[in-house]
Order: C-alpha cells, then structure tokens, then sequence
C-alpha cells in the first residue's frame, strides 16, 4: 500500500522521459541527457554513500576514469561497445584498490582517501600528455552506432543513455533485493549487529564502494560520447562534491533519491543562471537551507506529510471520541 | 645541499600552517562532531576581511583583532548555531553536504562581490632575506613557523593546563559524563569553535602574504588541512602539528627533486601509507569505539 503512490510517480515519470524528448530542442535534449548521466553516476554512490553508509568524496574520478577510458579506447580505432564496458570493469578494480586500505579503519577515513584520490587522478589527466592530451584534452570522440542503427543523432544518443540507466537501475533494484543487497542496508543500519549475524563488514563495504564506483565509469563512458570531448574540469574535486550533495540531498539510501537530487544539481544550477556570477551563491545557500529543514533529503518530504496528516487524523479521532473521564 | 636546506624551511612554515587549520579542523571534530569541509574557506574569508579593514585604513594588526573578532562572531557563534547545532543529530551526512554548500556560497560569494583576481596581501614579517653560511632563509618563513609553532603550543597548554581547556578536552571525550559532572557543555562546545575559528585568522594572517588572497585558496588548504589532521591521529594539537609539518615538508621535496606537477598528490600518497600501516596515525593510539 504504503509503496503506491511512488510507483505511480515512477511510471509517469519514465512516460515522460520516453515520450517528450523528440519535442525537445537541442539544448534541453543535452540538459536531460546530461542528467542522466549524473543519475548514473549518484546511483552508484547511492549505493555507496546511501546503502553502505560510506562518505565517499571521489565519484567524478571515475566518472572521469570512465571517459578517458572511453576516449582512448576510440582514439585506437577500438569500438565503443568494448570501451563502455571496460570503464565499468577498469573503475570496480580500482575502486577495489583504493577502497581496500581505506576501508580498514573509520568511516570518514574513506572520505578522505577518495577526496586525494580525486585531486591524483586530476593531476594525472593534466599532466601526462601523451595519455589524456592534458589540458587541451581528447577532441572529438565519436557516438557509437549499434546493429547498424548510428546514435550519432542527439536523440537517438539520449535514448542510449535512458536504456543504459534503466538497465543499470533495474541490476540495482535486484542487487538490493537479493539477500546481498539486505546485508548492505543491515551494515548502514547498525554495523556491530549485522557483523554479529554473520555479514562480511569489510568485503561488503569494499565490494558496495567497487560496484558504485564502476557506476560512475560507465556514467563516465557515456558522459564523453555526448560532448564527444574530454579535458579536466568536469572531473575536478567540486563535482564529486556536487554528487555527493546530490545524493544526500535527493535522499541517500532511497532508490528514487539520485534520480531527484541529480535534477537539483544539474538543473538548479541552470534554473539559476539568471542571478549571473550570484548562481552559485544561491545554490550553496539552498543546499543548506534544504539541509536544516530537510536533513533526510527531499524524498523524506512524504513521510513527513504522511506522519502530519496521521497526527491530524489521531488529534480528530481523540477529539471525536473523548476518552471518558 | 644548501637548496635542500632552504627547502626545507620553507615546507616547515607552509607545514605549520597546515597544522594550524588542521588542529581547528581536529578540535571541531572532536568537540562536535562537526566535519567542516568549508575550513579552507574559513581561512579565506578572514584573509579577506583583512585585506577590507586594511583598505578602509587600519593598520594591519588592528586589522587583525577586529577580523579574529568577527570571526569569532560570524564563523565561530554564528556558524556553530546556524548550521551545526541544528544539524548535530541528523548524523554525519548532513553537515557534510552543509559545510560544502557553505563553502560553495562563501567562495562564489567573495568571487562575485568583491573580486576573482588574487589580491597581494602584506606580511608581518617584511621581505628580507638572511644568510646562514650558504643558505639563504626568508625571513617570512621563520617567522610563520615561529608564529605557527607558538600558537599550536599555546593552544595545546590552554586545551591541558586551564580549567577550561581541561572542560573542553572532557567535553570532547564524553560529552554526557561532562555534563554530569558540571560542566556547561555548549558553552565549551562554542569555545572550540572560537578557538578554531582564531586559529583560521592566524593562518590567513601567516598564508597569505605568500598564496596570496584569492577566492578559492580554501581549496587545497582545506585538503592539506584534513591530510594534516588525520597523518598525525586526529588526537591532539601536537598530532596536528607534526601531520602538518610532514605534508609541508615532503610537498616541498617532492616538487623540487620529484616532480612539481604531483605536488599536490604528495599528501595524499603519505595519508594512504599512513593507513596502510599505522591506520590510528603517527601518533595516534588506537581508541575503541562507540556502539
């Protein structure tokens, strides 16, 4: 029952994603689809930050990961189909190797390693020439073409990316329903009880970190054929906070919640742009004012609508049927 | 052998530093369990203000009281009752996700309302150069070191020597104990957040002159301040100071003799070895945790 309502929602929303893009311009096409691709990505650090309870500050490294990988793999006359993978597989193993020391000690300690990480892995793309093309970057990446379709049009790319995300969406829902992913939410809820039933504290943490990061690369992958140019900056420290922000603020640990907090933090900026150099003022003041009064992200406004209106109906039937003296 | 020297000295002061956010850094985790990520920006903000009040015609000491002032005001009271005391119980996250939105708001702010170019910023300590033998030292790094040390000493003798230092260290361990035993808990909670937010002051009054004032300078200094903090065991000021020291110092180094265009990866390879090996810190001593 409690369910409905959001599934609803849910529907309606894919409709809408499936059927109102070939009436949109060219900017508002890139806008969605660049959207989606941040869902992608705050999917994978949901399942990270949300569900394994881990800060982890380094998502647009691989998000950044995932491009290059991409762009280089086309760059060698290889094809992307072998790249978007590889992005997936080349980030779960090196998440793997950061996650493993960072992991052995305090939560917050997976914050930090993942924040260097994220400045090492920038420094890397500027200045190793020879890999990345450094701060000129890699000039026009291709769009794949698939069974002899091309997708090198806007639209036919954005229903590219909406299969990709409902794929990776639908491998997540199961990955939480299945026994594995009810020990990631029994390790956030109370970690000394679900080690005391039998879970793996770290290997799940670690393997949680690995599958949100190899998120981010195929995000990454997908990210670098739509601008079909990669360079640094999209992939600086400020943008794994920016996805990090996004999934607090959407919810952390809801499976709807990257898919609203990406839309505060790709198209608020946007909706912004009118207060010019001031932009980025108001969405850091509405990030905090959102935080004081949401702290529990913009998907715990049901509930706490729910628990008003159940108060309500408690406070009409006490008034309805006074207690007898 | 005299480069090495000269290097050397100038990665202890930039260390000190270091150590000087990270300490306030430390201090606020341990009192509130407040992650700051807007800390680069706290020492940003005041060199700003600085320069401000210097502009309007008070000379720079005066300028410097009346900004640890403010601070204590804006980023100290005002920042402990707007944002971290409201978002104390909702957990971890939300204060992260605050403290970074502040931090984007106060850095895009400074950029838009009063400038994105790098402001020269005037130092205490004048620009001479002395010569020890063949080694030529700034005058501008003795002295930040100096001062820098100093002020880490004295806040480590305020925080172990004072009845109230002792109330803020009893607060910090065990806030419900604390209280039980008489102590004003917020109160001493506000006092951490004074302190560090003076802290901030003095590392904007000792950084700048050489980083100049800029509007994302918070940036990497934030970083090098949670790399300091946690390097040296996220345990007391003195732990602060030596994490600080070593990040500076191996920056340093490793910019000239390894590659300059790592430099800002060096303090992140030290962190990773550090929880490697001795994941409490370099001084740190293993501390149980809390169910």
């Amino acid at each position: 029952m409690r369910m409905r309502p959001r599934w609803l929602v849910a529907i309606a929303g894919s409709a809408v994603l499936l059927l109102v893009p070939p009436f949109l311009k060219g900017y508002g096409l890139y806008l969605l689809s660049y959207w989606l691709v941040f869902v992608i990505a705050t999917m994978g650090l949901n399942l990270t930050v949300g569900y394994a309870g881990q800060a982890s500050l380094g998502q647009a490294a691989f998000l950044g990961i995932g491009a290059y990988c991409v762009a280089i793999v086309m760059k060698a006359g290889l094809s992307f189909w072998l790249g978007l993978p590889l992005s997936g597989v080349l980030c779960f193993v090196v998440g793997l190797a950061l996650g493993f020391p960072a992991l052995r000690v305090q939560a917050i300690y997976l914050a930090f390693a993942t924040l260097g990480f994220n400045v090492a892995v920038w420094l890397v793309m500027r200045n190793e020439e020879w890999l990345t093309g450094g701060t000129s970057g890699i000039n026009d990446v291709g769009r794949p073409g698939l069974f002899g379709l091309s997708l090198e049009g806007n639209l036919a790319y954005y229903y590219l990316i909406l299969a990709v995300a409902s794929l990776l969406a639908a491998l997540l829902w199961g990955l939480l329903r299945s026994p594995w992913g009810k020990a990631f939410t029994a390790l956030r809820d109370n970690p000394i009880r679900a080690e005391s039933l039998g879970v793996h504290v770290q290997a799940y943490t670690l393997l949680a970190f690995a599958i949100g990061a190899s998120y981010a690369g195929v995000a990454g992958a997908l990210f670098a054929s739509l601008v079909q140019f990669v360079e640094p900056t999209p992939f600086h420290v400020g943008a794994s906070f920016t996805m990090y922000l996004m999934v607090v603020v959407g919810g952390s640990g809801t499976f709807f919640g990257p898919v609203l907090g990406a839309v505060i933090g790709v198209l608020l900026p946007e909706w912004l742009r009118f207060a010019q150099g001031w932009y980025l003022v108001a969405f850091g003041v509405a990030v905090i004012l959102l935080m004081l009064w949401l702290p529990e992200g913009l998907l715990g406004i049901p509930d706490r609508l729910r628990a008003r209106s159940e108060a309500r109906d408690a406070a009409r039937d006490a008034a309805a049927h006074p207690e007898p003296p | 052998m005299a480069d090495f020297l000269q290097l050397l000295v100038s990665g202890l002061a930039t260390g000190s530093i270091y150590a000087l956010a990270g300490l306030g850094f430390t201090l606020l985790w341990q009192a509130s369990g407040t992650i700051n990520f807007a800390q680069g920006e706290f020492v940003m903000l005041p060199a700003f203000a600085m320069l401000v009040l210097s502009a309007l015609g008070l000379p720079l000491w005066a300028a410097f009281v009346a900004t640890c002032i403010l601070a204590v005001a804006v980023l100290g009271w005002g920042f402990k009752r707007a944002i971290a005391d409201p978002l104390f119980k909702s957990g971890l996250m939300p204060i992260v996700v605050a403290t970074l939105g502040l931090s984007i708001a106060l850095r895009n702010g400074v950029r838009a309302g009063y400038t994105a170019e790098p402001q020269p910023f005037p130092s205490v300590f004048g620009d001479q150069l002395f010569h020890l033998g063949a080694v030529a030292v700034s005058l501008v790094d003795v002295g930040t070191l100096a001062a820098a040390l100093a002020l880490v000493l004295a806040t480590q003798a305020f925080l172990t020597r004072t009845v109230t230092g002792r109330a803020m260290q009893a607060v910090a361990q065990n806030a419900a104990s604390a209280t039980v035993l008489g102590i004003d808990v917020p109160r001493m909670v506000f006092y951490t957040f004074a302190v560090n937010a003076v802290l901030a002051c003095a590392a904007a009054l000792l950084i700048t002159p050489t980083y100049l004032a800029k509007f994302d300078m918070g940036e990497s200094l934030g970083t090098k301040a949670f790399f300091a903090a946690v390097i040296g065991g996220f345990n007391n000021s003195r732990d602060a100071l030596l994490g600080g020291i070593i990040v500076g110092v191996c920056e340093n180094l490793a910019a000239a003799y390894v590659s300059a265009a790592y430099k800002d990866a060096v303090a992140l390879a030290i962190f990773m070895l550090v929880i490697l090996l001795k994941p409490q810190g370099l001084l740190g001593k293993p501390v149980e945790r809390k169910v």
